[in-house]
């Protein structure tokens, strides 16, 4: 059970690490930095059962910033996107040197 | 006490000897006391110091300055009222009373070791001072016959002259600064004589170097006297550069630095080597810069833009005979390079002579004095060079007592000359002695007193000098004839015919100082009175408290050749120095005569009896040749032709020096390093192309690397990720 969780837990962080540096639209580069938080999460869960509870703990901690994570996120791509009318990262480029 | 944890107890410790880290710490004290008080007053209203902050009234401030050098006169100033300084009674205190305190130790730690027959010398460690891998040098005081001498000489005489300087300078507004620069001097004396190591030793040698250029330039409102100052500085340094070399070499070879490591270990270099004739050489180098021998002397002369009792204490009868010390104390290492023992005799012997030669043709009384003991100093050189380490302490003493009371009278007779002038508000020169004249009959004491120092340095028998130096020219005669000098040779000349080349400077050279000095004394004190109609009224002999020194001084001078009377001489304390002397220097003199080089009776007899005919020739010549009367005041004095146009101008030294050395420094320094180098090299290409360029560049490249993409960071991250990754997977 462990072997397949930890395969499924990499699986998935592949999947969002791929879509983070491949795709263009802020909002699915978000949704994919989500997708690898909880590949992670997924391991801990499954580690836990090996090596006790501080995992489990661990995954309350990630959800929690997470979620704040996501809401200050959003807020930016809302106000990005006030400002430009487009949420495409290859036209934002203002940390340019 | 380090050194008594694994040897014998020393029988001074636990004595008096043991305080005598309070002989330089006493004048120190009285450097701060005296310092605190001239920056004191300086913030209140009251006679200005040229050197306190405050500008009112700063005419008034040079005022005062007594004597000045050749060209100064009196000052425009002189109807001001003179105003003694708020501090002057404390200072005159505190300022004798520390050296009087240093000098009544000495005494007592002399006394302590006359009582103990212990050869070793005792050291006092005070601190570890440099631990550094295999040098280790401790601050650590050395209580020996020779250091003893010296201190007795520095705390005696500089008590005289300290005394002596309460009334010449009575009237200075920078009375208080000049005392503490005068303890200060001491202590660093006391420090440099004292010292159980040659770097503690160079702590001293270079702080009296810089209380000597403070002193020069005392009166630094007048360009003249800083720049003497300054020249005596830089060209100390390059004697100082050589010193360090020495000292580098030591312990590059030797591996120590204090006294009794040096000793131990020097014999291990062997007879004659490059390597002892190499130290001995950089140590002259130092020694030839600190007591002014060729080529470096030519500060000395310049160094008279000091107060006058500077000139007798630091500029004559202790600070430059430095040098003479350190060659003694280095006697170990002397005695084995018999080459460089010739170098610097002979170079003494050329000294003696060359500057004797200028001290003919000078008008100015302090620089007569001043070549004088230029060539005194070459004497004592000569001495110490053939490995007569006694006789050239032994005239390094003598000396001491009649070159301070010749200074000191001719601060008597500067300071009756320069009050007649202010009396008179005459801006006339008050040292040169072509407006003296007759002077014996408005300073009687002074006049006696300096005419035995004459005699005395021109080696009239029983007088302090006539010992000293005959028994000089009796060590060069000996060795001459048998030592390890006379043995090698010395650029092709043979040791034995350079000797006795030698002895014949030193006779000339006694012969032209008895020359000079009938000179300096016919022209001052005798014939008819130049100093103007009325002037003659103001002429007085100085106060008790300058003339009371000058009369110790005379005793001294008369009497200081029983120190060491020859062993033919009939009664009297025999040889005391050399064997007071004899743990020290005893075992290097036997290695340079290997225990003969004693004269027949009847051959010292001889050599006596023509240092005498010489004296007594040099004397009558003087006096039959030349006519005071017939001299001129200054003003109306004619210019001198031929060969006296050249002495008077000094060989035209100053002047070479200055085309050859000074002129291309600052034409270098000018041209080169300043546009050149500075400004070219440093600010145009390092500041300019490198200093600027290259940061852009760089900046420019990582700029690049900013793209605004947060795809490509995201990449980098990635990629940065697997390869740590990878680092700790596959190391």
């Amino acid at each position: 059970m462990l072997a397949e969780s930890l395969a499924l837990s990499a699986v998935l962080f592949t999947i969002g690490a791929v879509g983070v540096l491949v795709r263009r639209n802020a909002i699915i580069i978000f949704m994919c930095v989500e997708l690898m938080l909880n590949a992670v999460n997924l391991s801990f869960i499954a580690l836990s059962k090996v090596y006790g509870m501080a995992g489990q703990v661990f995954v309350v901690f990630v959800m929690t910033v997470a979620a704040a994570e996501a809401a200050v996120g959003l807020a930016i791509i809302i106000a990005i996107f006030r400002h430009r009318q487009t949420v495409n990262l290859g036209n934002i480029n203002l940390l340019k040197g | 006490m380090l050194q008594e944890a694994t040897a014998v107890a020393h029988p001074l410790s636990g004595s008096i000897a043991e305080l005598v880290w309070l002989v330089p710490v006493l004048p120190l004290l009285g450097f701060v006391i005296n310092g605190w008080l001239s920056v004191a007053a300086a913030s209140h209203v009251g006679p200005k110091d040229p050197s306190a902050a405050g500008h009112d009234d700063a005419g008034h401030g040079q005022a005062h300055g007594h004597a000045h050098d050749s060209g100064g006169g009196a000052h425009g100033d002189d109807h001001h009222p003179v105003v003694r300084h708020k501090y002057a009674t404390l200072v005159s205190i505190v300022g004798p009373g520390v050296l009087a305190l240093s000098f009544a130790l000495s005494v007592a730690i002399l006394l302590a070791m006359l009582g103990v027959d212990h050869e070793a010398p005792f050291v006092r460690t005070l601190f570890s001072w440099m631990p550094a891998g295999d040098l280790n040098i401790d601050a650590a005081l050395q209580v020996d016959p020779l250091s003893m001498v010296m201190t007795l000489v520095v705390t005696g005489v500089g008590m005289l002259i300290h005394f002596f300087s309460v009334g010449y300078m009575q009237d200075d507004p920078g009375y208080p600064r000049y005392f503490a620069y005068l303890n200060l001097f001491v202590a660093f004396m006391l420090v440099l004589v004292l010292g159980a190591s040659y770097p503690v030793l160079f702590v001293g040698w270079e702080g009296v170097g810089l209380c000597s250029y403070l002193l020069i330039g005392f009166w630094f409102t007048d360009k003249a006297n800083a720049d003497a100052g300054k020249k005596a500085f830089i060209v100390n340094r390059i004697g100082d550069f050589g010193f360090l070399i020495a000292m580098f070499l030591m312990f590059a070879n030797l591996g120590a630095l204090d006294f009794a490591g040096v000793a131990e270990a020097a014999p291990g270099m062997g007879f004659n080597s490059a390597i002892a004739t190499t130290i001995c050489l950089f140590l002259f180098l130092g020694c030839a810069g600190k007591s002014a021998q060729i080529p470096l002397y030519v500060w000395l002369p310049d160094a008279m833009a000091g107060p006058t009792p500077v000139s007798a204490l630091i500029h004559a009868a202790t600070m430059v005979t430095a040098g003479v010390y350190l060659i003694a104390r280095s006697a170990f290492l002397f005695s084995l390079a018999p080459v460089a023992q010739l170098t610097v005799a002979f170079v003494g012997a050329l000294t003696a002579l060359f500057a004797a030669t200028i001290g003919l043709k000078q008008w100015d009384i302090k620089r007569v004095l001043a070549y004088s003991t230029v060539s005194q100093l070459g004497y004592m050189f000569v001495g110490v060079g053939v490995g007569a380490y006694v006789a050239g302490i032994f005239h390094l003493v003598t000396h001491a007592f009649f070159k301070a009371l010749l200074f000191l009278g001719s601060g008597s007779v500067i300071f009756a000359m320069h009050r007649a002038y202010h009396a008179t508000h005459s801006h006339d020169d008050a040292q040169d002695m072509r407006n003296m004249g007759g002077l014996r009959r408005h300073l009687p004491v002074t006049f006696i007193l300096m005419w035995i120092a004459t005699l005395a340095i021109a080696g009239i028998p029983f007088f302090a000098g006539f010992f000293s130096k005959d028994e000089i020219l009796a060590g060069v005669f000996a060795r001459a004839h048998e030592s390890t000098l006379a043995e090698v040779s010395w650029l092709g000349i043979p040791g034995s015919a350079l000797l006795y080349a030698i002895y014949a400077m030193g006779l000339a050279a006694a012969l032209l100082t008895a020359i000079y000095m009938t000179r300096m004394m016919l022209y001052t004190f005798h014939g008819p009175n130049r100093t103007g109609e009325k002037e003659r009224a103001h002429l007085a002999e100085a106060p008790w408290i300058m003339t009371g020194p000058l009369v110790v001084l005379g005793v001294l001078s008369l009497f200081g050749g029983w120190l060491n009377l020859p062993t033919i001489f009939p009664f009297g304390p025999q040889l005391a120095l050399e064997h007071f002397l004899e743990p020290v220097v005893g075992e290097a003199t036997q290695t340079v005569t290997r225990g003969g080089a004693h004269l027949e009776h009847s051959t010292e007899y001889v050599l006596i009896a023509a240092a005498v005919a010489i004296a007594v020739i040099g004397i009558v010549f003087a006096v039959a040749r030349l006519k005071p009367a017939r001299l001129v005041p200054k003003a109306q004095a004619p210019e001198e032709q031929g060969i006296e146009r050249v002495l008077v101008n000094k060989y035209y030294v100053d002047e070479f020096y200055d085309r050859t050395v000074v002129q291309p420094t600052v034409w270098t320094s000018r041209n080169v390093l300043s546009t050149g180098v500075d400004q070219g090299i440093i600010d145009k290409l390092l500041v300019t192309w490198v200093g600027t360029g290259i940061p852009r560049l760089l900046g420019w490249l990582g700029s690049r690397l900013q793209s605004g993409q947060v795809g490509t960071y995201a990449w980098v991250l990635l990629i940065g990720v697997i390869a740590v990754l990878g680092a700790f997977t596959f190391r």
